[in-house]
């Protein structure tokens, strides 16, 4: 076991999750593949919504991966730091508006 | 900040670079052979198609010290073209006919016989390119004029900008760059550049300020239209979009800042046989400022002239001799083969 659980040259190991299952790794490669293409959104903004979601689901590998990708599909700074300022204000906001939850919890228990 | 030649840096030498760039790296890996990669998909030796650009350098001068400069060029570099190596080239051009000349440099108007030399071209009825770095039209009085010099001999402008934001831009390029640029896009736009229907073409060069590859050329053309004709009222014709290849200043960059290994696996993963077969070098005939004759703009920086078969100074000009020659790679190479490719002229593969 290494010494550390995240090891940068993993992100360049990623194919060989297929070692242990082929199948399922090719469908996923073949289906990661298609969801980053232009289509409906440009590349640029699925690489700024990739790199949001990287933050919001804290993947280091994710993270290194997406502010390469994004910065190669033409993304400037603020671009990228304004997508992960949408993830904060996600990630924050859904801890919030979980406190309407609590409130009403409040309201039922007490006097 | 001075050039790498100034500097006394080990990356101003060519066999420095060629050797960093054959060695293992220290934990042991060793990049495949350019040339083998070749090989194994039928490509190799590489040879031209047909010869239909000569790009030829004016020199090594430049008002500018870019960070990535292939050319280590800058203000304290004084080997230029003479005007005797001027009618070298057009000699060639005379007894050829190679369609396309393509100036660059350092800043290739800095040479005094630029003007000269250009209008010489013009009578030749040739198609003609001149890499300006914008902020050369604002360097000095004596060339303000330079757009309304480029719109009289119809000349296709073709200029460095690495994005459309001055931090990225000057960070690449020097303090203040990205403010001249525009001002130099809008003199050029006012003559009648970039605009559609004026036949006055106006390019741009995109190269990544950092370690990454270029993304999609078409798409990095629409966010530069966009955002150039929003904030500025600058239009253009094409973006180009151009891989920063592992030599001179980019490639001291790159091991200073322990970005090397990673960014030559990229090249070297992202390697495309498509792009291999249609890499510049095919139809392109470098000149250097001394009149030597090499495969392209970075064989020239790296010493690497045309094989010794061939013909390898414009006095000895040979168009069938030159056509038949084996074009000389190296590592480098991978930078013009990853993905879509890159060129002086941007992808290479649509």
């Amino acid at each position: 076991m290494e010494k550390t659980y995240y090891n940068p040259a993993d992100l360049g190991k990623f194919g060989a999750i297929a070692e242990f299952q082929p199948t399922l790794a090719a469908k996923f490669f073949d289906y990661y593949g298609e969801v980053f293409k232009e289509g409906a959104l440009t590349e640029r903004e699925k690489a700024l919504i990739a790199l949001a979601v990287a933050h919001a689901v804290q993947c280091p590998y994710c993270i290194d991966a997406y502010t390469t990708g994004s910065l190669e599909k033409g993304a400037d700074e603020a671009q990228m730091m304004e997508a992960i300022h949408v993830a904060a204000a996600i990630k924050g906001g859904a801890a919030l508006v979980h406190g309407v939850q609590m409130m009403n919890k409040v309201k039922e228990v007490m006097m | 900040m001075k050039s790498l030649a100034a500097q006394n840096s080990p990356f101003a030498d060519a066999g420095f670079q060629l050797e960093v760039l054959r060695q293992p790296l220290p934990q042991g890996t060793v990049f495949p052979a350019f040339g083998q990669r070749l090989l194994d998909h039928g490509l190799w030796p590489l040879k031209p198609s047909h010869i239909s650009i000569l790009q030829v350098n004016l020199g090594k001068m430049c008002n500018q010290v870019c960070k990535h400069c292939h050319v280590d060029a800058g203000p304290d570099r004084k080997e230029i073209m003479t005007r005797e190596t001027m009618q070298l080239c057009l000699e060639v051009l005379a007894k050829t006919d190679i369609p396309v000349v393509d100036l660059t440099g350092g800043a290739p108007e800095m040479n005094p016989h630029f003007r000269w030399f250009v209008e010489e071209i013009s009578k030749l009825g040739r198609q003609l390119l001149v890499r300006c770095n914008l902020t050369i039209i604002l360097a000095n009085p004596k060339y303000h004029d330079l757009p309304e010099f480029f719109r009289q001999h119809r000349v296709q402008v073709v200029s460095s900008l690495p994005y459309f934001t001055a931090s990225r831009t000057d960070t690449q390029r020097g303090d203040g760059v990205f403010d001249k640029s525009i001002k130099a896009l809008k003199m050029l736009n006012a003559v009648g550049y970039g605009h559609e229907d004026s036949g006055l073409t106006l390019d741009l060069v995109y190269n990544p300020a950092g370690a990454f590859l270029p993304g999609n050329q078409k798409a990095l053309e629409g966010e530069f239209k966009r955002r150039l004709q929003q904030g500025y009222g600058i239009t253009f014709n094409n973006l180009f979009a151009i891989t920063n290849l592992p030599i001179s200043r980019y490639l001291d960059y790159l091991i200073s800042t322990g970005n090397y290994e990673p960014y030559m696996e990229k090249l070297v993963n992202a390697f495309n046989p498509a792009a291999a077969a249609n890499v510049m070098c095919r139809h392109t005939l470098s000149v250097g400022w001394e009149g030597s004759l090499y495969d392209c703009d970075f064989n020239q920086m790296l010493d690497l002239p045309v094989e010794a078969r061939a013909p390898r100074h414009l006095r000895d000009f040979n168009l069938e001799a030159l056509s038949l020659r084996d074009i000389v790679v190296n590592q480098h190479c991978f930078g013009c083969t990853a993905g879509a490719g890159s060129s002086c002229g941007g992808e290479t593969v649509a």
